[in-house]
């Protein structure tokens, strides 16, 4: 009876699983070879991961110089990456944090994996403020360390400081939560390892872990305040990131709706990629019994509330431009509906405020190919969204003398794309070596959602 | 000091939760239990103590919000106060809403780091730590109740097996 759960709710793991069957389904791929696919794909992502280091290297050999800034728009294509790289990277904690602490069990298959994610991404968005700084060897020049000018600080009014502080906090918070999940289900491939070298390394890995009721109970209570204090964590990120742009004086930055909008753009975009990558993954390492359509449908779900708030802060900017009576402001929202740059308005407009709605229709939203084809879009949506602020805003400043437009140097591009080439190593290496599934989270809620189980339950009562 | 343990072997954590209550009724004294996962309830029915690992992470909080405060106020106000867009330099409180980002990130880094680092210790969990489960079982599908081992074996082993126990093994342990 204590594994009751309401007969109402859908089975979150497929079939007629035992426990040592979800070890051997989390074991396989780490256990396994890696097929044909596996290899063409890292060894796509790894060229597009070095010639984006490449790019990297001439940046700061020859100087920003090489980018496409003007002294127009001085913080452009960079930046855009930067904001998107820590979009993607909230929706990891908002599965593993949030969703614990409202007890949603459908977390359980997918945490692991978005957790993943979301430090790679994070990893990838630190890259963009280190490369611009063009001396990066200087970078440790952001922390409020002793140095040779006797005691010149760091200037803690700057919301660029808030942002080195808020993203290193949530990069290494997130880091320690991952690992800290991650060390039962390491200790679950150590005993099972049979090579000796793989014996060694998930020893390592897993700390020791033995699984003492009292370490279990420690475990529990650590999750649970972990996940308290990570869920204000992810939402003063973004809200940090856009103090970046909202703490200006810049037409089209300078306004109070940015830290709601960008936090509810993050989880959005976030999302959004998250299921681009398990839509790939439940199908190359069969998993489908874990992550399945509902798993699907949930996170459509909130990918499609999400992108309505992210609607409504696109016409609520454009209302409050109107309203304020500000002709700059007017000016900066006209121009970037009707300006040059239309087209770009115009994919973040379609891409993000309308693509969610047909998340509405639920024969659209349990569909696997329509959810990742609104998954890509959401992603370059996401994209042209922080263009689009970033860029239209600077391009034509108070003085029209120097108005002008950007475009992105080869470099420029070389540099986005080795990130989504370093992005995508990782995670297929993370796919070959680490258990995929929070396999003992799934174990704990085997019998009361599992299919099997539900079954015989809900048999016995009629 | 090695004293005698028997380790019953359990497939099954309801079968694992009643044996539990069966041998504490029984006056024998559970040394450990070994699980896979979290069996919700496990460590009331063995009697553990609740952790205060939570009341640690509130501590470390409070020391990482001083140590925010204490750091900005020396740095900003205190050893080189400088003018940045006319912001009130000479006076912590007035200006502090410009430090309530960097107060709220230390205080959740101090409290989520220093919280870890306490669970791994007093956990005993760190790289190269070898690991101390009886069985490799015991991280699959087997759960193992370590039970000291008090006056006859054979009656104890018998009494276990009526619990549920699959399999019973009688170690020394250190």
């Amino acid at each position: 009876m204590s594994h009751y759960e309401a007969p109402i709710r859908e089975p979150l793991i497929i079939g007629e699983k035992s426990y040592h069957d979800i070890t051997l389904d989390v074991a396989k791929p780490v256990e396994g070879k890696a097929n044909k696919l596996w290899w063409a794909t890292f060894l796509i992502a790894l060229a597009a991961f070095l010639w984006g280091l490449g790019s990297i290297f001439y940046t700061v050999g020859t100087g920003i110089g090489v980018w496409g800034l003007n002294k127009t728009v001085g913080w452009a294509w960079d930046i855009t990456n930067f904001v998107w790289w820590v979009g993607i990277g909230h929706a990891g904690t908002l599965i593993s944090a949030v969703l614990l602490l409202f007890r949603q069990k459908w977390r359980m298959g997918i945490n692991r994996s978005a957790e993943a994610m979301t430090i790679f991404a994070v990893v990838q968005a630190g890259l963009f403020p280190v490369i611009h700084m063009g001396r990066m060897w200087n970078a440790h020049f952001v922390l409020p360390l002793p140095n040779q000018f006797g005691s010149l600080w760091t200037n803690f009014n700057s919301p660029l400081l808030w942002d080195v502080f808020a993203i290193s906090t949530y990069l290494s918070v997130s880091l320690v939560f991952w690992w800290t999940g991650l060390l039962p289900d390491f200790a679950m491939l150590r005993d099972r390892a049979v090579k000796p070298f793989q014996k060694k390394i998930y020893s390592l890995l897993s700390f020791g872990w033995t699984g003492r009721a009292k370490d279990w109970q420690r475990f529990e209570e650590v999750s649970l305040v972990l996940a308290g204090l990570a869920t204000p964590l992810v939402l003063s990120v973004h809200t940090i990131v856009s103090f970046d742009f909202a703490t200006s004086v810049i037409p089209g930055w300078h306004t109070t709706i940015f830290p709601p909008y960008f936090v509810a753009g993050a989880v959005f975009s976030g999302f959004a990629m998250v299921n681009t990558l398990l839509i790939i993954m439940r199908k190359v390492v069969s998993l489908e019994a874990y992550i399945t359509k509902q798993h699907i449908e949930l996170m459509n779900i909130v990918i499609m509330v999400t992108g309505s708030i992210v609607g409504c802060a696109y016409i609520t900017e454009l209302f409050i431009a109107w309203y304020s009576g500000v002709e700059y402001e007017q000016y900066a929202f006209l121009n970037r509906a009707t300006g040059p740059y239309w087209w770009a308005y115009l994919f973040m407009m379609s891409c993000n405020v309308l693509s969610p709605q047909f998340m509405w229709f639920k024969r659209l939203r349990t569909s696997i190919m329509f959810s990742f084809f609104i998954a890509l879009v959401v992603n370059v949506g996401m994209w042209f969204e922080r263009f689009v602020i970033i860029v239209t805003s600077l391009h034509r400043d108070y003085l029209p003398s120097s108005w002008t437009m950007f475009s992105p140097t080869f470099v420029d591009i070389g540099i986005y794309v080795g990130t989504i080439g370093f992005f995508f190593v990782l995670f297929l290496l993370y796919a070959r070596t680490f258990p995929v599934i929070a396999q003992a989270e799934v174990k704990s809620i085997l019998k009361s959602s599992g299919e099997h189980y539900k079954k015989l339950r809900d048999g016995n009562h009629e | 000091m090695s004293k005698k343990v028997i380790q019953a072997m359990y497939n099954d954590d309801d079968i694992l939760m009643d044996a539990v209550k069966e041998v504490r009724a029984a006056n024998h004294h559970i040394e450990e239990v070994y699980t896979p996962f979290p069996v919700h309830g496990l460590d009331k029915a063995m009697g553990l103590k609740g952790t205060r690992i939570a009341i640690a992470a509130f501590i470390y909080g409070c020391i990482g919000f001083a140590f925010s405060v204490w750091m900005m106020n020396y740095m900003m106000i205190e050893d080189w106060p400088q003018d940045i867009g006319g912001k009130p330099n000479m006076s912590y409180i007035e200006n502090m809403p410009a430090f309530v980002p960097i107060m709220f990130e230390l205080t959740v880094f101090f409290a989520a780091h220093l919280m870890v680092i306490t669970f791994y210790m007093r956990s005993r969990l760190w790289p190269f730590k070898e690991a101390e489960n009886p069985d490799p079982r015991t991280t699959d599908d087997m759960f193992v109740m370590e039970i000291a081992l008090e006056g006859d074996e054979d009656e104890m082993s018998a009494f276990l097996t009526k619990t549920g126990a699959i399999e019973l093994k009688v170690t020394e342990k250190l």
